[in-house]
């Protein structure tokens, strides 16, 4: 086991073989697994009796129960994530709120979201203004990079965290205070593995790579391509430097997530970047329509329940 | 790491639970997590102790559960296992797959006295 971060060898693979500790899994008839030590019995314990298919923790060192107490479960049915998609749920609604389509750029480091951000704000001609939320462990230069380039920015630094979550967001927003119909870019902190499992309250998260960095990613970090509806392939001007084939990756993303679009583009030479900036403009028209639609509705609720209110004074 | 997260997010809830239900302290903490999720489970056993200390559930068991995933296949028409993320329907060999299971990370339940 990694003693920096705890990842094992529980579920890890050396040359395809996977490394276990007397360890099986068990499907019960209703199609559910339980994963079991060698010695459990198999029938001992009944369907719907969840709390036998636990697996105790090596690695916690629990205090002996006391004699005579009686454990007595609660059953909580929680998500792990529930406080953070909460949170995530409130930014999403206060977004929509201001018609404001909202992006979380996500990537390794070095695949160049920055360069794509700045590129974006000095090749942005409608009028709506773009605002940024800025994610690293140290450092405000990619906010400082951002705000040259003509755009406002907030930067969050994590310290020693490897992802955003929804409260630095919240905290982000209150402090940006993005204006309405606005386009709103966060970046991630650059890590292909964290961010994927966090919701920020974003419409969609947009994964970059660069040429740079193998057609394969997308098969050897599944789950952040699988989290992303769109692909920004950066860095196309070196293409004919590396070995990376668009097609392949393209292929490869869909595998893990069939739905996903890809837009090939060089931040350096401007190549394809239309695709992206026209990709980028329909979602600040949808987010602004549907803005339009929600308070044409409110309008004509508020209008119904006038007549209403007006028809119950004339006959009390 | 993103598996401190989830421990100090189990333990909230955790907490919050045995308080509500005038726990002097928690025993056990039982998890389900979906083998589609974007969690390692050693990583999170890690954590667990240290996370732990000082709350009500400081010396619990932590115990998991770990479900595996399923995906409706498009062209097989009907739900099929899935191991892991990027893997083909193992019946037909597609890759036009969309997760219906195994993405899940819960606290279940726990043990409280």
């Amino acid at each position: 086991m990694c003693t920096t971060c705890g990842c094992g060898s529980e579920t890890a693979h050396v040359e395809g073989r996977k490394i276990t500790a007397g360890e099986h899994w068990h499907q019960h008839a209703d199609g559910r697994w339980h994963r079991h030590h060698h010695g459990d019995s198999e029938d001992g314990h009944g369907h719907g009796d969840r709390r036998s298919g636990y697996i105790a923790s090596l690695l916690s060192t629990p205090r002996p129960r006391h004699e005579g107490t009686v454990p007595h479960v609660i059953e909580v049915e929680q998500a792990l994530l529930a406080k953070n998609d909460a949170i995530a749920t409130g930014n999403r609604k206060r977004l929509a709120e201001r018609g404001i389509f909202a992006l979380n750029l996500v990537s390794s480091p070095g695949s160049g979201k920055t360069s794509l951000l700045v590129r974006t704000i000095e090749g942005w001609r409608s009028g709506t203004p773009i605002e940024v939320i800025e994610g690293d462990q140290q450092t405000s230069r990619d906010a400082d990079r951002v705000r040259a380039a003509g755009a406002r920015a907030v930067q969050i630094n994590t310290g020693k965290g490897c992802h955003l979550d929804a409260q630095m967001v919240a905290t982000a927003l209150e402090q940006l205070s993005p204006a309405e119909g606005s386009l709103l870019l966060i970046e991630n902190v650059g890590n292909l593995v964290c961010p994927a499992a966090f919701d920020l309250g974003e419409a969609h998260k947009v994964v970059i790579l660069s040429v740079t960095e193998g057609e394969d990613k997308p098969l050897k970090y599944p789950d952040m391509f699988h989290a992303a509806d769109l692909l920004v392939l950066s860095k196309i001007d070196l293409l004919s430097y590396v070995d990376f084939d668009p097609a392949t990756a393209l292929e490869y993303a869909r595998r893990v997530q069939p739905e996903i679009e890809m837009i090939p583009l060089s931040s350096k030479t401007g190549e394809g970047f239309d695709a992206w900036l026209e990709w980028l403009e329909l979602g600040v028209q949808r987010a602004s329509a549907r803005l339009e639609d929600t308070i044409a509705a409110l309008q004509r609720r508020i209008r119904a329940l006038e007549r209403e209110l007006a028809g119950r004074v004339t006959s009390a | 790491m993103h598996e401190m997260a989830l421990a100090e997010s189990m333990r909230e809830i955790v907490e919050s639970v045995a308080r509500r239900n005038a726990a002097r302290r928690v025993s056990a903490v039982r998890v389900e997590l979906g083998a589609l999720s974007c969690v390692e489970p050693q990583a999170l056993e890690f954590c667990f102790d240290a996370t732990m200390r000082g709350s009500l559930a400081e010396g619990a068991r932590l115990e998991i559960m770990t479900t595996p995933g399923e995906a409706w296949c498009m062209p097989c028409g009907k739900t099929v296992a899935l191991a892991r993320i990027g893997e083909a329907c193992p019946e037909c060999g597609s890759y036009q797959l969309q997760v219906s299971r195994g993405e899940a990370m819960r606290v279940t339940e726990i043990e409280i006295c």
